[in-house]
């Protein structure tokens, strides 16, 4: 077994880079900040590759099966003994899974916004963001003690809303920055009450403490069962509110609002923290503590499959509908994550039912490469045509070959259309679905179509239907065309990976066989859904106005994300405001705040009386200092008899 | 020779203590107001030496306090005129009325 200390370094390494440029970008990093930034992350991606490649092939086996090392362990704050937060890091198949994820994607966009932020104002903070962003997502899939993901959690929302507000003269991005921030943080107070409740009765903070109470009989798991509120068990709604602290940071419904308004942020920040890697921490969070969602809180984990396969579909009609390329592709994350949350959801205890989890990392794995390819695409798109409305875009397959064949090749892979990687992944989650659960494999086959029309509607629209001239003729600069190639290579190997012998959630491999008879049902969804988009939108013509109109209300319906906004600031502003906001504000005003004045207007009173006291003159002084003596003398006198 | 009966000593003492407190609270001079004080302290300086002799005739420790206060008269003395003199210069006045800015 060799030395894993070195780990350390892939988390530092892009804290040393934010700092730098942070302390020093501004003055002596200008233009420098990017290749600093981009060189600095790519130790911490080759050191990545170099530890997975050590886990999964040299030494991360023990008798067959994978076991978690600790790294390092550090006790950073002890409460009393056993509740401590530490800083560790834990290694096992979906924490190195997810740093090699992190990393590579994070280099990718570094590349790619060399050239897509060159030239911008503040190019030096817009790195030291991403670093401090590539740093807290480090720490967050390396956390082996929940209130340390916990801390690494909140960090990445605020880069996250930095970044989504990094065009801060654009009110737009201010609002979005602040929506996004307030609603993630919302749903974090669920996750720190959740994490209070599990750490109250489990008595420990650790995670591999936490999962080995919960999941076996012992005094910690019969208090935690046995107390309950509202009829439910503890269990049950700490695993719950831990759910929404994941559902808030993964978009899933009804906490989704946020992720289509933070589309503000710059196109790769959108690729990599809204698409590949942020939003996917909550799935992370649950596969972490997938023990006991599996062995004692199936309450919790049907929570998470029924919002995760209704966020899918959801998002997935509404995407059916937008006409701005960045918040298509946002619903389809928040629909793809939909996918790996029920694939979880369905995932059971055992060998053969841990299909799901295996399914889930696997998707969340690939969903990473192609969809971050897929935003880098639209922020090629975006950067030549100035524009986000799919209205302005068409027939750009001739300016942009490039980006073409790579977009191309990654909305082949989301449809899942074999042998590409999503066909894969989709195809683990899709049988495991089936395997337990018929109503979410039905709503989620039928997902899956959806997603090959609304991602090919996007492609034709924008790639060939009508002509237009784009504004600058050339596609980019070199660096925004490499990270496309790469990515689009990793998108089409990455189904390769053997996954289900590298990542279950036991440490066993996984024997997964698909038959192809399996396949014929997903497969031929994708292919209808993508010849229904190549009939509507090959060209341009009047077909897709025609079917809006006729289907009415449905439609209007969907194109304006089914009034969720509208409901929550209906909530806010006319019930939260009126019935709570209001009277506390009255109450605010007039009792507490006049308690205050009472006070305040007593004493300046009082003070008003006393101060004629201080007259200046010597001989008042002098009476008051016989007078007190002569008080003094007659007090004593008095006490002495 | 008869000697003078203590209450008339302490008549004397309480006398020039009170005409003292009166010279203090009404004269606005200050060397006047110093006078006082000096009257004041002569009166306790009295008492001490009073109460020496008629009551432990044999010890010295009145006549010990009364030159004691002596000592620190002189030294408020000092000080007083001090104060006095600076008064003068920043209010060219020597009467208190005049230097009542030091209020609320």
């Amino acid at each position: 077994m060799s030395n894993y200390a070195y780990v350390v370094l892939i988390p530092l390494l892009p804290l040393a880079s934010f700092f730098l440029l942070g302390l020093f970008g501004r003055k002596y990093f200008k233009t420098s900040a990017g290749p600093i930034a981009t060189a600095i992350l790519l130790v911490s991606t080759v050191l990545s590759f170099y530890v997975a490649y050590e886990y999964y092939f040299v030494d991360g086996k023990a008798d067959g099966i994978y076991r978690q090392i600790v790294a390092l362990k550090h006790t950073w704050l002890e409460f009393y003994p056993g509740i401590s937060i530490d800083m560790n890091i834990i290694l096992d198949p979906i924490s190195i899974m997810m740093i090699v994820v992190v990393s590579f994607i994070s280099l990718m966009v570094h590349v790619f916004s060399l050239g897509y932020m060159k030239g911008e104002e503040r190019f030096s903070t817009y790195y030291c963001f991403l670093s401090l962003f590539t740093f807290s997502m480090l720490g967050l899939v390396l956390s082996g003690n929940i209130l340390q993901i916990y801390i690494f959690w909140e960090l990445v929302g605020v880069s996250s809303y930095l970044l989504i507000g990094f065009y801060f003269e654009k009110p737009s991005a201010v609002a979005a920055s602040k929506k996004a921030f307030i609603v993630t943080r919302l749903a974090d107070l669920g996750f720190l009450i959740g994490i209070l409740i599990l750490a109250f009765h489990a008595e420990t903070l650790d995670f591999a403490t936490l999962i080995q109470r919960l999941t076996t009989p012992s005094p910690q798991l019969v208090s935690i069962t046995t107390a309950s509120f509202l009829g439910i068990s503890f269990l049950t709604w700490g695993l719950t509110l831990v759910f929404i602290g994941g559902a808030g940071k993964s978009a899933m419904f009804p906490l989704h609002i946020w992720l289509p308004d933070a589309m503000e942020g710059p196109t790769p920040v959108s690729a990599l923290i809204h698409a590949a890697t942020m939003v996917v921490a909550g799935v992370y969070l649950i596969a972490r503590l997938f023990p006991i969602f599996a062995i004692s809180g199936h309450a919790a984990l049907s929570v998470v499959r029924y919002v995760g396969v209704f966020s899918a579909f959801l998002a997935a009609i509404i995407a059916c509908t937008q006409t701005d390329i960045k918040r298509v592709l946002a619903y389809s994350t928040m629909s793809q994550i939909g996918f790996m949350m029920f694939a979880l959801g369905v995932a059971g205890f055992g060998n053969e039912e841990g299909l799901g989890y295996t399914g889930s990392m696997f998707h969340l794995f690939t969903h990473a490469f192609f969809k971050s390819l897929l935003f880098l695409c639209a922020g090629a798109v975006i950067h030549m045509v100035h524009s986000n409305e799919m209205h302005d875009m068409g027939g750009l397959r001739k300016f942009m070959p490039v980006t073409h064949i790579s977009f191309l090749i990654a909305c082949l892979a989301i449809s899942g259309i074999p042998p590409l990687s999503g066909f894969f992944s989709k195809e683990e989650i899709l049988l495991a679905a089936f395997n337990s659960h018929m109503a979410v494999y039905i709503i989620g086959l039928l997902t899956s179509g959806l997603t090959a029309f609304y991602m090919f509607r996007l492609y034709f629209s924008v790639f060939w239907n009508k002509d237009t001239m784009p504004h600058n003729g050339n596609e980019g600069t070199l660096t925004m065309k490499v990270p496309l190639i790469i990515l689009s290579v990793a998108t089409v190997l990455a189904g390769f990976v053997p996954f289900s012998t590298l990542v279950t959630w036991d440490g066993n491999p996984l024997q997964s066989h698909i038959s192809i008879l399996f396949s014929i049902a997903p497969v031929g969804l994708a292919i209808l859904g993508i010849l229904l988009a190549a009939v509507l939108y090959k060209s341009a013509n009047e077909r897709p106005a025609k079917i809006a109109s006729a289907l009415g209300g449905l439609y209007q319906a969907a194109y304006s994300k089914f009034y969720i906004d509208e409901i929550y600031i209906f909530v806010t502003r006319k019930i939260i405001f009126n019935l709570i906001g209001r009277p506390a504000a009255w109450i605010d005003r007039n009792i507490i705040d006049a308690f205050m004045n009472l006070l305040a207007a007593v004493t300046a009173k009082i003070s008003e009386r006393v101060r004629g006291l201080q007259s200046g003159k010597i001989q008042n002084y002098t009476l008051y200092f016989f007078a007190g003596i002569v008080g003094l003398a007659v007090i004593f006198i008095y006490m002495r008899k | 020779m008869n000697e003078v009966p203590l209450n008339h000593v302490l008549f004397v003492s309480t006398a020039l203590f009170f005409i003292g407190m009166y010279g203090l609270f009404t004269r606005r001079n200050m060397i006047t107001m110093l006078m006082s004080v000096e009257l004041i302290l002569n009166s306790v300086n009295i008492n001490f030496v009073a109460f020496n002799k008629y009551l432990y005739p044999d010890k010295l420790d009145g006549v010990f306090f009364a030159i004691f206060i002596i000592t620190i008269a002189a030294a408020e003395a000092a000080v007083a005129i001090a104060i006095i003199i600076n008064l003068y210069r920043s209010h060219h006045s020597i009467d208190v009325k005049d230097a009542e800015e030091m209020r609320f």
